[in-house]
């Protein structure tokens, strides 16, 4: 079966985000003052074959693991659906 | 039997041709590149991982890099207490590779930084080095957008407490500030080691300050070091 899997990959709350942190500033320079918090990340999407859906989410999240997220300082959330 | 040096070539490896310069025609000792798709580093007695951005730096800086055949003979080469050194690019594909703890981000200026760097010696007992003595202030470049190093807190309690701290940015006078960090690094932290010692990963750029052309020495302590301990082994 065919799966798609979306892969989120953030920072960890406890790391800092210079990133986050300066497109926060512009967003405030903007007017949006209302942003209390902004926190950078990475979006994958990948295709992949498995026998179903929870040997998809095994092997993506292995994937994480291993290679797509680094877990000294990022952490991932992953979302498979059939495709 | 002369030492010969590896170092190893990542597409994208950028440093490469100076690590070559300085230590055959600096050091006058043998050096080869070594091709990440090669799987041996057999008749090797030190190895070097350049800076530079492997692959682009895509996905994070090293992480690609980490996973060609040559890192697997690297960490048997690391397993088997051979030296390994691993420069700016070099030392985020330790990191991602396992063989030293923690990882680098972005630096937290955001900012690309290229200056001469002062660094304190904070470990001597190394074969990287063994020629400095605890305390002892280098100038050695930094060129790097992430050098920004993070581990978490029981893992640098650990560090430190085991002397794995091998250098930390400080200013003029050795001190360990704030200012004086160029990139956010918890502690200052510019260069660690593993547990054994023999595995070095440092954000600057010992092979850039080898000659007084280039406006500066320091760099040649950390070659010399590593020469001598090979000789030590050797001998």
């Amino acid at each position: 079966m065919r799966f798609s899997a979306q892969v989120f990959v953030t920072l960890k709350p406890t790391v800092n985000d210079p990133q986050g942190n300066a497109v926060l500033g512009g967003l405030h320079a903007l007017g949006f003052e209302s942003v209390e918090t902004v926190r950078v990340g990475k979006y994958l999407t990948l295709t992949l074959d498995a026998i179903g859906e929870s040997a998809a989410k095994e092997q993506v999240d292995s994937m994480c693991e291993r290679l797509l997220a680094n877990t000294v300082i990022e952490s991932y959330e992953v979302e498979i659906e059939s495709a | 039997m002369p030492s010969r040096f590896a170092i190893v070539v990542f597409p994208g490896t950028w440093s490469d041709v100076d690590w070559h310069h300085a230590i055959t025609n600096v050091l006058g000792v043998d050096a080869e590149y070594v091709f990440h798709k090669q799987s041996t580093l057999a008749g090797f007695d030190a190895v070097i991982l350049p800076g530079g951005f492997s692959y682009g730096d895509y996905l994070r800086p090293g992480a690609i890099a980490h996973l060609s055949p040559v890192m697997r003979s690297v960490i048997d080469f690391a397993a088997g207490g051979g030296p390994v050194i691993g420069s700016c690019n070099g030392f985020q594909v330790l990191c991602e590779s396992g063989l030293l703890p923690g990882a680098l981000m972005r630096n937290r200026s955001l900012q690309f930084r290229c200056h001469p760097q002062n660094l304190l010696v904070e470990r001597a007992a190394t074969p990287f080095t063994s020629l400095s003595s605890v305390g002892d202030i280098l100038s050695i470049p930094v060129s790097h957008g992430d050098g920004n190093y993070y581990v978490d807190p029981e893992a640098l309690a650990l560090m430190e407490s085991k002397g794995q701290i091998a250098f930390r940015y400080c200013d003029p006078s050795g001190a360990v500030t704030e200012d004086a960090n160029p990139n956010g690094s918890l502690n200052n932290i510019a260069g660690i080691t593993n547990e054994a010692g023999n595995v070095l990963g440092l954000m600057p750029h010992p092979e850039r300050v080898v000659e007084r052309e280039l406006g500066g020495t320091d760099g040649l302590l950390v070659l010399h070091s590593m020469l001598e301990s090979l000789h030590e082994h050797v001998g």
